[in-house]
C-alpha cells in the first residue's frame, strides 16, 4: 500500500489577491512504503511545497492527501496525530535547536508526541546512535558543536519521533565533501536498518544517483518524472532541456554513446561506469568488429 | 505569506507630493500639525480639512487608504470626545441628575475629534508619500546640527536602517523556525496564558542565536567595506530641494496665516 | 606578474574561554598569490582556509609572520583601509552582507564609507550594477532577490570600490545550481575580461576546476597547489583528505587502477570522453593485431 497518495493535489499562495501563485497543480504520486525517493527541481518549482503537504503544515486548496491510507484533513482533530507519521527535517535544521543540551533536543519530539520517559530515553539514545553523537555530545549544549555536529543532533531529533516517512529538505547544504557523505551514508543506514520510507531534497543528481531507488523530478508546480533512477536518468536530455544537470559520468557515456561504441547510456554511479567500461574493452573490438 | 507584509505603509508614486524632498515634506507634516493646534475654531478645521483633502487629490493616494489610518484612533477620538462634552463647564443644554452637556463642550468635542483626526491623516500622508529608507535619511540630514550636540545622529540612523533591512529576513525565519518546530510537534495554538508563553521558547532562542550570527557576520561584512562610522562619510543620493519645495513652503505657511486670520 | 598577495611563514591560533590551551589554525605557512590569477582554495570545514581568507584583508592579522598585500604589511594599522579597497570580500550567506534596504543604496555602501563624491559613487555604482547583471533590479529591495541575485549585489558592491583582488569565501555554498551559474559566470567575467585576481575558497570540485591554479589546504598545511588538472588526479590524496573530485576525473582513476593505462589529468566531459575513445581504440587494436598474429600461426 501507498504510505503517501495525493489525488488531484494542488495549492495556490494568496488566492483572490495580486500576488497569486500557483505552487503546486494536479499532483497524483504514490509513495510505496519503505522505498527511499530523491526529489528534484529547481528553486520554485514546488517541491518544497509539496513536503510541507506531506507533514501537513500546509493545507491543500484542493486535491486530497492520504498517508497511511487515511485523509489527512477529513478531520482536524487527528492532523497531529497523522503528522507524527512523516517526519520533515527542514533546510539547516540546525537552526531550530534550542535548548540547553543536545539530549533535550532530541527529546523535544517525542516529549510532544506524548510518550513515557523511559520510551523518551530509549528513542533519544538510538537516535543519536544513528547520527553517530557520542555520550560526551549528548550533555554538550548543542551550540558548541561544529556546523556539521549540530546538523545530525537536529535530524536525531526527527529521527527519534519514529516516523513511518522521513522527509529531508536539502540535508548535505552547505556541508563539505566529508560532512556531506557522512550524512547521507547514516541516512542511508538508518533507511536500510528501519525499513522506513525516506524522501530527499537535493540538488545534486550524484547524491540522488548513489542513495535513492526512485526520483520524483518536480518542474513548474508539476510531475516531471517520477519512476525508479535507471529510468529518469534515461530521460537524461529531457532533465538537461528543463536546466537539471545530469551526473557528469551519464553525460560522458551519452557522448560515448553518440561517437559510436557500444555502451549502455544509463549509467549514473562510477562503480557502474567503471564496470561498463571494462566490460566493453574486454567484451568489444574482437575479430567481428 | 509573511514575507509578503510590507512596512510601513508607502504607496510608489510620481506625484508632486511623491516628488518632494523628504526633509520638506517632515517640515510640511510638522507645519500642518501646528496650524490644527492654532486652529481656534470649527473654519480653521474646516481650512485644514480642505488642505488636507487637497493633498490626497494631489498625492493621488486612494480616500480609502485615509479610513483605514483612522480607523485605530477611533477609539481616542470617542474617549476625548465624551471628557469634553462632560466635563466642559459652560451654557448647559441638556442636565440630567448631576451631568451637564454644554454648549462649550459639544464645540471643543467636536474640535478635538476632527483636530485628532486631521493629524492621523496627515502625518499619514508623509508615510504613505515617502518611502522608509528616504524618511530615515531626511532624519538624518534635519536632526545633523544635532551631532554638535553629541547626539549620536548617524549611528541612530544606521540602525533605523539595518532595521529596515532585516525586519522582512527575520520575519521570514520566524516563519521558518515556527514550521520546523511545528513538525515536531511543538503545540502553538492549546493551553493556558503560561503554556502558550512557554511554547514560545522554541521559536523565541533560535531567532536569538541567528540573529546575533547575522549580527555578528554584517558587523565583519561592513568593516570589509570599510566601514568606520559616520565621520567623512559621503552620500550617492544628495538631497536638494527644488521649487517644488518651496512651493510647499509657501502654502504651508500660507495655511497658518489663513487660520490665525479666522481664529481672530 | 608579480606577487600581490604574500604569506610569509605566518602562523594563527585561537584562544579559546574555556580552554587555556589556544587553537593552532596554522603555523609558518607560506602562499604566494599573482595578481590577475585566479585561484581555488580547497579543504574540508575546519582545514583553516577561511581564516586564511580573512587574512588576505587584514580582519585578521597573524600572530607570526607577515603578510603582504601589494607590499602593503596587513598588521600596519594605518594601511588597513587601503588594504580593505583593495581586497574585497564576499561571504557566503548573501542576506548577511547586505546592509541597506535598496540594491542600488548598498553597492554604494562601501563607496560611500570612503568618501568618494556624489557624482562618481552614482557612475560607479551604475557600472558595477552593469557588470554583474543586475542593473534592473537597483531600486529594488534585496530580501525580494534570489539567492543569486543578492550574491551579485554583494559582488557589485565590492567591485565599485575597484579593488585588484576579491576573495570569497564559498560564495554558492548557500545557492541552488542556477544560483551558482550565476555566481561563477560573473566571477569569471571578472576574472578574465578585468583582470581582478580572485581567490575562490568553495567545496564545489567543478568550481575549483574552472580556476587557474587550485591549492588543497589540510589541517593548516598547503597539501597541493597546483594547476587543477594535476591537483585533481591526486584521487586518493584528495579523498583521504574528504575531498571530492570531478566524476570525469575518477573514471579514469578507477580505469587506470583497474590496469588500463591511460592520463588522469582530465578535467571536462569532452577530455574524458576523448581519453576514453582512445583508451577503447588502442585496446581494440591491440586485440586486433592479437587476434591477426594467432591466424598466421
Amino acid at each position: 500500500m501507498a504510505v503517501i497518495k495525493t489525488e488531484n493535489l494542488s495549492h495556490v499562495y494568496s488566492e483572490g489577491t495580486p500576488f497569486v501563485k500557483t505552487a503546486i497543480e494536479n499532483i497524483n504520486i504514490e509513495i510505496e512504503e519503505g522505498q527511499m525517493v530523491g526529489v528534484i527541481g529547481h528553486t520554485g518549482s514546488g517541491k518544497s511545497t509539496l513536503i510541507q503537504h506531506f507533514n501537513g503544515l500546509l493545507q491543500p486548496t484542493s486535491g486530497k492527501i492520504y498517508i497511511d491510507g487515511e485523509d489527512m484533513w477529513a478531520d482536524k482533530n487527528k492532523l497531529r496525530d497523522i503528522r507524527f507519521k512523516v517526519g520533515l527535517v527542514f533546510q539547516y535544521p540546525e537552526y531550530q535547536l534550542f535548548e540547553e543540551t543536545c539530549y533535550k533536543d532530541i527529546a523535544f519530539g517525542p516529549k510532544n508526541m506524548g510518550l513515557p520517559d523511559d520510551e523518551i530515553d530509549k528513542r533519544v539514545r538510538e537516535a543519536a546512535a544513528f547520527v553517530n553523537l557520542s555520550e560526551e555530545q549528548l550533555m554538550k549544549s548543542p551550540f558548541e558543536l561544529s556546523g556539521g555536529q549540530k546538523r545530525r543532533v537536529a535530524i536525531a531529533g526527527v529521527l527519534a519521533m519514529k516516523p513511518k516517512v522521513l522527509i529531508l529538505d536539502e540535508p548535505t547544504a552547505g556541508l563539505d565533501p566529508k560532512g556531506r557523505d557522512r550524512i547521507l551514508g547514516q541516512i542511508k543506514e538508518y533507511h536500510q536498518e528501519e525499513k522506513n520510507t525516506v524522501l530527499i531534497v537535493s540538488h545534486s543528481m550524484e547524491d540522488v544517483a548513489k542513495f535513492a531507488q526512485k526520483v520524483l523530478v518536480m518542474n513548474r508546480s508539476k510531475v516531471f518524472l517520477y519512476d525508479t533512477v535507471e529510468a529518469v536518468f534515461a530521460h537524461a536530455k529531457e532533465i538537461s532541456e528543463i536546466g537539471l544537470a545530469v551526473p557528469q559520468i551519464t553525460q560522458i557515456f551519452a557522448e560515448l554513446k553518440k561517437r559510436g561504441y557500444d555502451v549502455n547510456p544509463d549509467v549514473y554511479t562510477i562503480e557502474a561506469a567503471k564496470a561498463e567500461l571494462i566490460r566493453l574493452l574486454e567484451e568489444g573490438g574482437n575479430i567481428s568488429a | 505569506m509573511l514575507k509578503d507584509i510590507t512596512i510601513g505603509q508607502y504607496f510608489p508614486g510620481q506625484s508632486f507630493i511623491h516628488k518632494m524632498d523628504p526633509r520638506m515634506k517632515i517640515i510640511s507634516t510638522l507645519l500642518y500639525i501646528v496650524m490644527l493646534f492654532l486652529a481656534g475654531n470649527l473654519m480653521g478645521i474646516c481650512a485644514g480639512i480642505l488642505l488636507l483633502i487637497l493633498m490626497y487629490q494631489l498625492s493621488g493616494v486612494p480616500m480609502n487608504m485615509v479610513t483605514k489610518s483612522l480607523k485605530p484612533v477611533i477609539p481616542v477620538v470617542i474617549f476625548t470626545s465624551v471628557l469634553n462634552i462632560f466635563f466642559v463647564s459652560g451654557e448647559v443644554l441638556l442636565k440630567f441628575f448631576f451631568i451637564e452637556i454644554t454648549r462649550e463642550g459639544i464645540n471643543l468635542a467636536i474640535l478635538m475629534s476632527f483636530r485628532i483626526l486631521c493629524l492621523i491623516a496627515g502625518s499619514s500622508l508623509l508615510t504613505y508619500t515617502t518611502s522608509p529608507i528616504e524618511l530615515t535619511d531626511a532624519i538624518e540630514r534635519l536632526l545633523n546640527p544635532l551631532k554638535k550636540l553629541k547626539v549620536p545622529v548617524h549611528e541612530l540612523s544606521m540602525m533605523m536602517t539595518i532595521a529596515l533591512r532585516f525586519i522582512p529576513t527575520l520575519i521570514e525565519e520566524t516563519d521558518k523556525i515556527i514550521n520546523a518546530q511545528k513538525a515536531r510537534g511543538a503545540d502553538m495554538e492549546s493551553g493556558g496564558l503560561m503554556q502558550r508563553a512557554k511554547a514560545l521558547v522554541p521559536i523565541l532562542i533560535p531567532l536569538f542565536v541567528s540573529s546575533f550570527r547575522r549580527a555578528d557576520e554584517l558587523a565583519m561584512a561592513m568593516e570589509c567595506r570599510c566601514y568606520r562610522g559616520g565621520d567623512g562619510r559621503t552620500r550617492m543620493k544628495q538631497l536638494q530641494y527644488s521649487h517644488r519645495d518651496w512651493i510647499a513652503l509657501t502654502v504651508m505657511a500660507g495655511a497658518i496665516v489663513v487660520v490665525l486670520l479666522l481664529n481672530v | 606578474m608579480s606577487d600581490f598577495i604574500e604569506a610569509r611563514g605566518i602562523s594563527f591560533s585561537y584562544a579559546m574561554e574555556d580552554d587555556p590551551n589556544p587553537i593552532r589554525v596554522f603555523e609558518e605557512l607560506d602562499l604566494k598569490i599573482k595578481e590577475g590569477e585566479m585561484v581555488a582554495i580547497l579543504g574540508h570545514n575546519g582545514s583553516g582556509k577561511s581564516t586564511l581568507a580573512k587574512h588576505f584583508n587584514a580582519i585578521l592579522q597573524p600572530d607570526e609572520g607577515q603578510l603582504l598585500v601589494n607590499g602593503m604589511d596587513t598588521r600596519d594599522n594605518n594601511k588597513l583601509y587601503e588594504i580593505r579597497q583593495d581586497v574585497g570580500m564576499v561571504f557566503q550567506n548573501p542576506d548577511n552582507q547586505i546592509v541597506a534596504t535598496v540594491v542600488e543604496e548598498d553597492v554604494a555602501f562601501g563607496l560611500e564609507n570612503i568618501g568618494v563624491e556624489p557624482a562618481e559613487i552614482r557612475r560607479r555604482v551604475d557600472d558595477a550594477l552593469e557588470r554583474v547583471g543586475i542593473s534592473e533590479y537597483k531600486a529594488h529591495a534585496p530580501h525580494r532577490l534570489s539567492g543569486g541575485q543578492k550574491q551579485r549585489v554583494a559582488i557589485a558592491g565590492i567591485i565599485a570600490m575597484r579593488p585588484r583582488c576579491i576573495v570569497l569565501d564559498e560564495p554558492t555554498a548557500m545557492l541552488d545550481p542556477a544560483g551558482r551559474r550565476e555566481v561563477m559566470k560573473t566571477i569569471l567575467d571578472l576574472n578574465r575580461n578585468h583582470g581582478i585576481t580572485i581567490v575562490l575558497i568553495t567545496h564545489y570540485m567543478d568550481e575549483a576546476a574552472q580556476c587557474d591554479r587550485v591549492v588543497v589546504m589540510d589541517s593548516g598545511n598547503v597539501l597541493l597547489d597546483s594547476n587543477p588538472k594535476d591537483v585533481f588526479s591526486h584521487v586518493k590524496m584528495l579523498k583521504s583528505v574528504g575531498l571530492d573530485v570531478p566524476q570525469a576525473t575518477e573514471i579514469c582513476y578507477e580505469i587506470n587502477k583497474a590496469g588500463y593505462p591511460m592520463p588522469t589529468e582530465v578535467l571536462s566531459i569532452k577530455e574524458c570522453a576523448d581519453e576514453l575513445q582512445k583508451l577503447i581504440e588502442r585496446t581494440y587494436a591491440a586485440k586486433r593485431k592479437a587476434a591477426k598474429l594467432s591466424q598466421k600461426k
